[in-house]
C-alpha cells in the first residue's frame, strides 16, 4: 500500500469557473499512472465519499495522453459568496492526499 | 494559405513575460498576436466593483511591449477580457492604458473596441422568451436578479472578432470573451479547420502554461496548418512535451475533453500528440462540433453588503478544546447585544457574522476530514456583512468586545479570551460582492450583445469612424 501524494507527480484543485471545483492528479511515468488507475481506488465514489457527495455530482476521467486522473465537482460554496474559504480553491485536495493503493 | 502562425505574449496581460521571450517570437513572424486580459478566478469583486486584478503598471507594461511588436509586425493585435472582467468600465480602463502608449509612441492604427456588458432591459427581455437557460450548477436567476446585480456581461465568441478584422482593425480590444476565442478567430476565418485552431488556442491562451519547467509567466508561439498544430515556446530553455500539452487541458476546465464554447464544442477525445522536436509537440485529430443553437454564457456580481473583520487569536488550551461551544456561544451574544443596540433598525436575516477557525478548519470548513484539533494556538477570522459599512464595523466593534470577555467554566473571574494584533482590531473591507448567474443566452446572432466602435488613433489624437 502506497499513498497516491506518494505516487503522483502533483494533486491539485482548481476553480473551474466560479461553480465548480476540479482536481487533477497527474503522474510523471505510465506505469504509476496504469498502476492508480487498474488499483480503482481513486474513483468517481472515492471523491464522492471525502466530499459528502452523492457520486452522481462528480465528474470523473482517466487521461491518458496526460498520464492523469481528473474529477470535478460542483463547488462546496459558489467562489467569492460569503461563506467561501479558497477563493481560487486551491487548497482543497488534501483529503485525497492519503487514499492508499495496492 | 498553408500555414498561420501565433503569438501569445502570456497568460494574462499584465502577468508578465520575458522581453526576450517576446522579440525572439516576433523574428517567427507571427500573422497575429494574441492576449487575454480576465478571467473569473481572482473573484467577484473585479466584475462588482469594477476594477481590474492586476495592477495598471504592470498592463501597462505588458500592453506598451505587446502594442510596439505587433505595429512594428503591421500584424492584428487581438485583446480579449479587457480589465479582468470585461465590462464597459474596465474596457475604458484598458483603453486608456492603450492610448497613453499610443500617444506616448506616436502610434497610428485602426482600434476596434467590442462591448461585452449587457443592457439589463435586453437580458429581461431574453428572459421572458425564455432564451436564458442554466448551466449545471446554476443558482436562481430572474427579473430581480437583473436588477440589483452591478454588472452583468457576456462572454464573446470568435464571431465579433472575425467582425471587427473584417473592418479592417489593427487593434482590437474585446470586453469579457471566451479566452479561445481570441486566438481562433483568426484562423477560423482563414479557413483553419475548427478542431485544430480551437485546440491552438486553449493552448495559447494561458502563454506558457503547458510547458513542463514553468518559470514565470511568458510566451507561447503556434504554427496553425490544415491538419495539426505544432507549439513552442520561444525560451529555449522551456520544454513542451506530448505530456504536458496533453495536460493543459485539465487546468481549470471541469471536462478535460469536451470544451464548450458559444458555436460548438472542442473534442479532444481523438487528439494526437507527438514530440516534434525536444521542446515543441504536434497535435492533430481534434474536432469540433458545431451547436445546434449558438448561445453566449453570462457572468454576472451582485454587492452583497459592506464587510468588516476582527482578527483575534486564542492560546488557551481550555479555550481551544471547547472552541465550538465558545463560538457559538459568541454567536448568540453577537446577536442578542445587536438587538439591544439596533432593536427594530437591523433585523436577523439582514446582517451576516461568520466565524473561520483557522488550525481547525479554516481552509475546508465543514468538509474538513481531520476533526481533533491539533494546534496549540487558533487564529479567529470573525467576518460582519452588513447593509452599511458604518454598521460593519459598528457590529464588528460588538464582537471584539463580546469576543475579549466572553467566559468559560474553568476560569472565574473577568477573562480576556482573544489576542488581536490590530487597532483598532478590525478592518473595513468595503463592498462585498457574490457572483449570481451562470446561465447562457441564445441570441439571434452572435454580434447583437457585443457592439463595436472604431477609432482611428494617431498618436494622441483619436477620430471615432463609422463601421
Amino acid at each position: 500500500m502506497k499513498a497516491l501524494a506518494e505516487l503522483a507527480r502533483l494533486i491539485r484543485s482548481k476553480n473551474a469557473g466560479p461553480f465548480e471545483l476540479t482536481f487533477d492528479i497527474m503522474f510523471d511515468d505510465a506505469a504509476t499512472y496504469e498502476r492508480v488507475k487498474r488499483s480503482g481506488a481513486v474513483s468517481r465514489e472515492a471523491v464522492a465519499l471525502r466530499y459528502g457527495l452523492p457520486a452522481a455530482d462528480v465528474k470523473f476521467f482517466y487521461c491518458d495522453h496526460a498520464l492523469a486522473i481528473k474529477a470535478s465537482i460542483p463547488r462546496p460554496c459558489v467562489q467569492g459568496d460569503l461563506r467561501d474559504s479558497d477563493g481560487h480553491g486551491g487548497q482543497q485536495y488534501a483529503p485525497l492526499m492519503d487514499i492508499e493503493i495496492p | 494559405m498553408e500555414e498561420i502562425r501565433i503569438l501569445s505574449p502570456t497568460g494574462v496581460c499584465g502577468s508578465g513575460f520575458l522581453e526576450a521571450s517576446f522579440e525572439k517570437a516576433l523574428a517567427l513572424k507571427p500573422d497575429f498576436i494574441g492576449c487575454d486580459a480576465g478571467s473569473t478566478d481572482p473573484g467577484p469583486s473585479h466584475l462588482g466593483a469594477g476594477h481590474a486584478a492586476f495592477p495598471r503598471d504592470a498592463v501597462r507594461r505588458d500592453l506598451r511591449l505587446i502594442l510596439l511588436g505587433a505595429r512594428k509586425l503591421r500584424v492584428p493585435l487581438l485583446i480579449g477580457s479587457a480589465g479582468t472582467a470585461g465590462g464597459d468600465v474596465h474596457l475604458e480602463w484598458f483603453c486608456g492604458i492603450l492610448k497613453e502608449v499610443a500617444a506616448a509612441e506616436s502610434l497610428r492604427f485602426k482600434l476596434a473596441l467590442i462591448h461585452a456588458e449587457q443592457d439589463k432591459a435586453y437580458l429581461k427581455k431574453r428572459l421572458r422568451e425564455r432564451r436564458i437557460k442554466p448551466l449545471q450548477p446554476a443558482p436562481e436567476f430572474n427579473a430581480a436578479v437583473i436588477d440589483r446585480s452591478e454588472r452583468i456581461v457576456g462572454m464573446m465568441g470568435a464571431e465579433p472578432y472575425q467582425r471587427a478584422l473584417d473592418a479592417g482593425a489593427d487593434v482590437i480590444v474585446a470586453g469579457r470573451s471566451s479566452d479561445t476565442a481570441i486566438f481562433a478567430a483568426l484562423p477560423v476565418m482563414r479557413g483553419f479547420p475548427e478542431g485544430i485552431a480551437w485546440h491552438a488556442a486553449k493552448i495559447l491562451e494561458c502563454g506558457a502554461a503547458a510547458v513542463v519547467n514553468r518559470k514565470t509567466p511568458d510566451c507561447m508561439f503556434a504554427w496553425v496548418r490544415k491538419d495539426h498544430f505544432v507549439v513552442e515556446a520561444p525560451d529555449s530553455e522551456l520544454r513542451c512535451t506530448p505530456q504536458s500539452i496533453a495536460s493543459h487541458s485539465l487546468y481549470e476546465n471541469a471536462d478535460p475533453f469536451r470544451l464548450v464554447e458559444c458555436s460548438g464544442t472542442l473534442d479532444l477525445t481523438n487528439s494526437r500528440y507527438e514530440a516534434a522536436s525536444e521542446r515543441s509537440v504536434k497535435v492533430s485529430g481534434s474536432a469540433f462540433i458545431p451547436a445546434a443553437r449558438y448561445t453566449v454564457k453570462l457572468e454576472g456580481a451582485e454587492k452583497v453588503g459592506y464587510q468588516s473583520i476582527v482578527i483575534g487569536s486564542v492560546r488557551d488550551p481550555f479555550i481551544i478544546r471547547q472552541i465550538d461551544d465558545w463560538t457559538s456561544r459568541l454567536t448568540t451574544r453577537i446577536h442578542a447585544r445587536v438587538k439591544q443596540v439596533y432593536a427594530d433598525r437591523l433585523k436577523d436575516g439582514d446582517y451576516f457574522v461568520n466565524i473561520r477557525i483557522y488550525g481547525k478548519n479554516g481552509t475546508m470548513g465543514p468538509l474538513e476530514p481531520v476533526r481533533e484539533i491539533r494546534s496549540h494556538e487558533l487564529c479567529l477570522l470573525i467576518e460582519v456583512t452588513a447593509p452599511t459599512q458604518e454598521m460593519a464595523s459598528s457590529i464588528a466593534a460588538i464582537v471584539r468586545h463580546q469576543g475579549l470577555h466572553l467566559p468559560i467554566p474553568e476560569w472565574s473571574g473577568l477573562i480576556t479570551a482573544l489576542a488581536c494584533p490590530y487597532n483598532p482590531a478590525h478592518l473595513e473591507r468595503g463592498a462585498v460582492y457574490r457572483f449570481n448567474v451562470n446561465h447562457v443566452v441564445e441570441p439571434d446572432d452572435p454580434y447583437e450583445m457585443f457592439p463595436m466602435d472604431l477609432y482611428a488613433i494617431d498618436g494622441a489624437t483619436q477620430k471615432k469612424a463609422v463601421a
